[in-house]
């Protein structure tokens, strides 16, 4: 079957990132995170857990929040993904980015490109009237609404009360 | 010399800010490094024996591996000692120990590789529970980081059979783990000399370029730790971990950069965690809770490897007043991982206890919690005798009082309930000392008028670079951004690690001195070393105080507890910067929230260590846990502490929480848990003991 | 993780043939629970079959007013659709509680079914589980078991179903279209026995299509009630998924089904015996949970749930009355 134990299987693979296409050939073992961090030389998402439970990795997957540890390279070929590098244009912040900024919703950074990937994507799903855990009737962009929604996206240092002051303030 | 103070007390955003929300800064495992290797950790699956073989044969034959490294061929480490005696021997002290690595050209070739390596122990039988009765408790010669282990004042034993009231109750805490949401992680790079450079997740460059050059049997000027923005470490990437020196041996074998990521489930037994305790405290006072005995003798953990001495019972001989008192620490190595610091070591689970015991007093006495406090303020240090540079405990209860609404609060314990939901309040003292250590810096004048200072200190979410960008400022007279202060690398001299909320302080000083001596001077560079100021400082006792206010909701049918409002009020001096100093008192008293209410290491004796080792069982604090949460501080001006007039904040948040949410929730149901956390199966099984309206 | 290969077929037929061509093959929907497996080391294929594009990934309504899912359907468009939230309330409220909001927009209907369970033993392979190898013990029966069985367990294993969407979908009657056989979704999943490593009955290359509601008029009155150790993002310690019919105080119809308490999401037919015809009062209601948590064998440290999920099960239905 294989050439030897252990050798890797790779494949040719194709998506486009921040709005650039990319091929590459990647070991079907690769994760979206890896190949974003050790072969795209995008390392604004984070690897916190490796295994879905922590957020720190979400990033954009055809417009939607995503854990991209999870997320197999080679089964996202043709995918478009959006990673904290390509939320703002040239250069500037966008609103959500300088919420942050403005409110002190990080401390020592890491989990913070998955809280605004996370943040970018809920924003959306909330104006698409999707419902949450916590809604009742209509869906309106609250703080409850928010703790909810983020909650998986973990923060060790505790920012989480800014960071709902500064998601609300962004937000629609 | 007090200088006009325009910088000092804004709220600047921090100076990183950009770069973190643009995905730029960079973190050890990031820095671009051409042909890098992969290693991956092999850990030992028994908790006490030796390894009789290891076969490394059929991970070398996966593609990609380049090699496996252990005890059997790794260089002979002459000054490593404990944990970082890396593939030194073929003891195994713990189960997780790491006993081999992995190297490959590829992250996914060395983590499979990694389970093919096939070891066989000669397996012992473990001890790994800590009890208070266990027979090879001992005295430890000092505890952390230089306390006398026991102290007494008085008669205690005859204080407290003559007290009018008593409380008499033991508390018992879980291993707590830092869980940093930044793994672990080094980067090893050899130059061609013989020179190392490690990119490392270290709260400390100096001390790790210190450590990691002894370790490797290197004079230190060949070593360079490098470390611009660490995600986060709570005490944890205070000491050198493992990891770095398996990168650097690594690296060596293999003749390229090697880096190594701790994994999360690794992480748990590799990183250092916070030990089991258990504590007793026992109270005498009069009736009106005046204490007139205090005694709190603590039992604790260390490893066989090294000795590890939590300061549990250090902070009761400083916090209250009374004639006598007793403190002792002892310890049992067990066949575990070494603990070592978590946010607040000492302090932390101490007053979780001391706190709990005095809420217990005022409910045995009948007085109000805030009132027994404010009755046993203490004039002086009650064990040195030494005055406090400045301590305003009081003013933070009764503003706190007076903030949360604790005039009206009825006393009773669970006699509040809305439906199925008991609520209730608590409070709880805190506290951290306000230290100092000797530091370097250097401040350099640029032609075009921009200034440059240098300080091996460590941003790990503090804001530090931030606030020692203000007090650069102030001390130059110029505007913040004409400053730009570089931290993070062992180039920059020496320099405390960021731990004991001491950073501020210990770089400031040397940063403000640095920067002073600079526009004195006149010259273009300054350098300074203030280890001799700091260590010629007069005799008083430093702290910093506050008081921590929480109203829980205790689900009768479920056994949940919520937290709708949590407040701290503190006292600390001059507040170098409002905006990131409040988002280090309500990140401590978050992580306080986890430690009450969520996380523990679950152990199983029969393997021997924490069987819960990922995020998805180990419960920190989610979004949903946390709702109105906020930290005010009262004006206090001490000039016996440093130029800044500050005290250190990053641990104080977390220190009264756990005891103020556990005597709320006494509050809310009448039942007294003594032990952390309350998790809601525990509270469920209480509360069904108990009848409520 | 060990090497792989990866297809993507372009229809059900060719992905059933490349699993039956070789046993160590799986099928490959969201990944949230397959890479994490692989990841661990517990779950080794040789290769992975795609199926995400082969399955159907709509939600339409049946010709007799219920609902018919295709497994590729993900578990957040499943909890936003409108005729769920319409119709089945409870399910849409089962989906939001469970896992994260990125998680649930990769992960699949059908995968969603076929997750494996949290125990802390299973989950870590230098610690032996009959349910990775059969024989090898059972650490969880005397260890750390807070959150497992106190249901249908056996001495060879007692784990628990950790979805919060089977609980729903098993209160709904639902039904599980495979390439093979359509069959009662509470038929998919097995208690332990002395087989732990069989969650369900599925045959290899079995690959699950769709999964039917039949209509439930009175399940517009609906809900799902999670509790877990923290506010969000954490699996269930116990969970009640019910729909209630009542009129003039009387039950009248009534499904019920418990998440968290076994190995299967439990349907609690003995209390809805119990509840048709009974008036709508917390007593009927407790007296109902009594009997179907007459069976319930709890372990040294889950003891717990039994007036967990009592008092849930009596909550629940009393808000819905």
């Amino acid at each position: 079957m294989t050439e030897s134990p252990g050798q890797a299987v790779l494949v040719e693979l194709s998506l486009r990132v921040n709005g650039e296409e990319r091929s590459l050939v990647v070991d079907t073992r690769t994760s979206l995170l890896d190949l974003l961090r050790e072969r795209l030389g995008l390392t604004g998402a984070k690897k916190g857990c490796d295994h879905g439970q922590c957020g720190a990795c979400t990033v954009l997957i055809d417009g939607r929040r995503a854990n991209a540890c999870l997320a197999l390279a080679v089964a996202h070929t043709d995918a478009d993904v959006v990673t904290v590098e390509g939320l703002a244009a040239n250069g500037d912040l966008d609103p959500l980015q300088r919420a942050f900024v403005e409110h002190d919703a990080f401390q020592c950074g890491y989990c913070t490109p998955g809280q605004l990937c996370s943040a970018t994507g809920m924003l959306d799903e909330l104006a698409d009237g999707w419902p949450s855990a916590v809604s009742e009737g209509d869906v309106e962009l609250t703080a409850a609404e928010v703790r909810e929604r983020m909650s998986g996206n973990i923060c060790r240092c505790g920012a989480y009360a800014n960071l709902v002051a500064a998601i609300v303030e962004a937000g629609p | 010399m007090s200088i006009a103070a325009r910088s000092i007390g804004a709220s600047l955003n921090r100076i990183e800010g950009r770069e973190k929300v643009i995905g730029e800064a960079l973190y050890a495992y990031e820095h671009r490094q051409d042909d890098v290797a992969y290693a991956a950790i092999v850990q030992a699956t028994v908790a006490k024996g030796r390894i009789r073989s290891l076969d490394g044969s059929a991970a070398l034959a996966v593609p990609g591996v380049l090699a496996v490294l252990s005890h059997e061929d790794a260089p002979s480490l002459g000054d490593a000692e404990g944990e970082l005696a890396l593939f030194q021997s073929d003891r195994v002290a713990y189960r997780g120990q790491i006993v081999a690595a992995v190297v490959a050209d590829s992250f996914e070739s060395a983590r499979y590789a990694e389970r093919l390596v096939r070891i066989d122990y000669e397996e012992e039988p473990h001890d790994v529970e800590l009890r208070a009765d266990h027979p090879r408790l001992y005295k430890p010669d000092q505890v952390n980081p230089t306390y006398a282990t026991d102290t007494e004042q008085g008669d205690v034993d005859a204080a407290l059979a003559a007290a009018e009231v008593t409380v008499d109750t033991t508390y018992e805490t879980p291993s707590f783990h830092n869980n940093p949401m930044e793994p672990h992680a080094s980067l090893a790079v050899w130059d061609g000399d013989g020179g190392l450079t490690v990119y490392d997740s270290t709260q400390g460059s100096a001390p790790a370029r210190e450590t990691i050059a002894r370790v490797l049997g290197l004079e230190p000027e060949r070593v360079r730790v490098v470390a611009p923005h660490v995600g986060g470490g709570f005490g944890s990437k205070g000491d050198v971990r493992p990891q770095a020196i398996l990168a650097a041996l690594a690296a060596q074998a293999v003749g390229r950069p090697v880096k190594v990521a701790v994994t999360r489930q690794q992480m748990f037994d590799v990183t250092g965690y916070r030990t089991p305790i258990v504590q007793r405290v026992r109270l005498g006072a009069e009736r009106d809770g005046r204490l007139t005995a205090i005694v709190h003798d603590v039992f604790e953990q260390t490893s066989t490897l090294e000795e590890f001495a939590e300061q549990t019972a250090v902070v009761t001989r400083m916090m209250y007043a009374s004639r006598t008192r007793r403190t002792t620490h002892r310890l049992v190595a067990l066949d575990v991982p070494t603990p070592s610091w978590m946010r607040a070591p000492g302090e932390c689970p101490g007053m979780y206890a001391l706190e709990s015991a005095l809420d217990e007093l005022a409910v045995a006495s009948g007085v109000d919690p805030i009132e027994v406090r404010i009755r046993n303020e203490p004039d002086l240090d009650p064990e040195s005798g030494v005055p406090f540079s400045s301590r305003n405990l009081v003013a933070c209860l009764r503003v706190g009082a007076e903030r949360f609404g604790w005039a009206d609060r009825d006393p009773t314990p669970g006699a509040r309930r809305d439906g199925t939901w008991l609520s209730g309040t608590g409070v709880a003292s805190s506290t951290y000392p306000a230290r100092r250590r000797g530091s370097q810096a250097s401040a350099r004048r640029e032609a075009d008028g921009r200034f440059v200072v240098r300080v091996a200190a460590a941003d790990i979410g503090t804001g530090a670079r931030t606030v020692l960008t203000q007090v650069a400022a102030d001390a130059l007279e110029v505007e913040p951004e004409r400053v730009t202060v570089e931290v993070g690398d062992s180039a920059f001299g020496q320099a405390p690690v960021a731990g004991g909320s001491a950073g501020t302080a210990s770089w400031g000083t040397a940063v403000h001195r640095a920067c002073r001596q600079l526009v004195e001077s006149g010259d273009d560079e300054a350098r300074v070393d203030t280890t001799e100021e700091v260590e010629g400082q007069e005799s008083y006792s430093r702290h910093a105080f506050g008081a921590q206010f929480v109203e829980v909701r205790v689900n009768a049918e479920t056994g949940e507890v919520r937290v709708p409002r949590v407040l701290g009020v503190f006292a600390a001096g001059t507040i170098v910067n409002p905006k990131t100093a409040r988002s280090q008192f309500i990140g401590g008293m978050t992580m306080g929230l986890g430690m009450a209410l969520l996380e523990e290491g679950i152990l199983d004796p029969r393997f021997g260590d924490v069987v819960n080792h990922d995020l998805a069982t180990y419960h920190v604090p989610v979004y949903a846990d946390v709702e109105q949460i906020d930290a005010v501080w009262i004006d206090e001006e001490d000039d016996r502490l440093n130029p800044i007039g500050s005290k250190g904040i990053g641990e104080i948040g977390i220190v009264g929480t756990a005891a103020a949410v556990a005597n709320a929730v006494h509050h809310a149901t009448g039942v007294r848990f003594r032990r952390l956390p309350l998790r809601l199966d525990r509270v469920l099984t209480a509360l069904n003991g108990v009848r409520h309206r | 993780m060990k090497p792989f290969r990866y297809e993507r077929p372009q229809d059900a037929t060719a992905a059933a043939a490349l699993l039956e061509r070789e046993p160590e093959a799986t099928f490959l929907g969201g990944g949230t629970n397959l890479v994490d497996l692989m990841r661990l080391g517990v779950a080794q294929p040789s290769l992975l079959v795609d199926v995400t594009r082969v399955v159907d990934d709509r939600v339409e309504e049946t010709a007799d007013g219920g609902l018919r899912i295709g497994a590729g359907v993900r578990n957040s468009d499943l909890a936003a659709h409108p005729l769920v939230r319409e119709r089945y309330p409870l399910l849409s409220s089962a989906l939001l509680h469970g896992a994260s909001g990125q998680l649930r927009n990769l992960a699949t209907t059908g995968g969603n079914l076929l997750q494996r369970t949290r125990c802390v033993y299973f989950q870590d392979v230098t610690r032996p589980c009959n349910k990775r190898e059969p024989g090898s013990g059972c650490p969880a029966r005397e260890g750390e078991h807070h959150n497992l069985a106190i249901l249908g367990w056996s001495e060879q294993c007692v784990a628990t179903h950790p979805s919060d969407m089977a609980v729903a979908l098993a209160a709904l009657d639902a039904v599980v279209h495979t390439s093979r056989r359509s069959l009662p979704l509470v038929d998919l999943h097995r208690l332990p026995g002395d087989q732990p490593q069989h969650d369900t009955v599925l045959a290899h290359g079995e690959l699950i299509e769709a999964v039917e509601l039949p209509p439930l008029p009175f399940a517009r009155r609906s809900r799902y009630v999670k509790v877990r150790e923290r506010a969000s993002f954490a699996f269930a310690t116990v969970s009640v998924a019910a729909a209630l019919d009542v009129e003039d105080e009387v039950v009248r119809d009534v499904r019920l089904a418990l998440g968290g308490v076994a190995h299967k999401p439990w349907r609690a037919t003995r209390a809805e015996e119990a509840l048709r015809g009974s008036p709508a009062s917390a007593e009927a209601f407790a007296a109902a949970a009594d009997a179907e948590l007459a069976e319930a064998r709890p372990l040294r440290d889950n003891a717990y749930k039994l007036p967990l999920a009592r008092n849930v099960v009596v909550r629940t239905l009393s808000e819905l009355a």
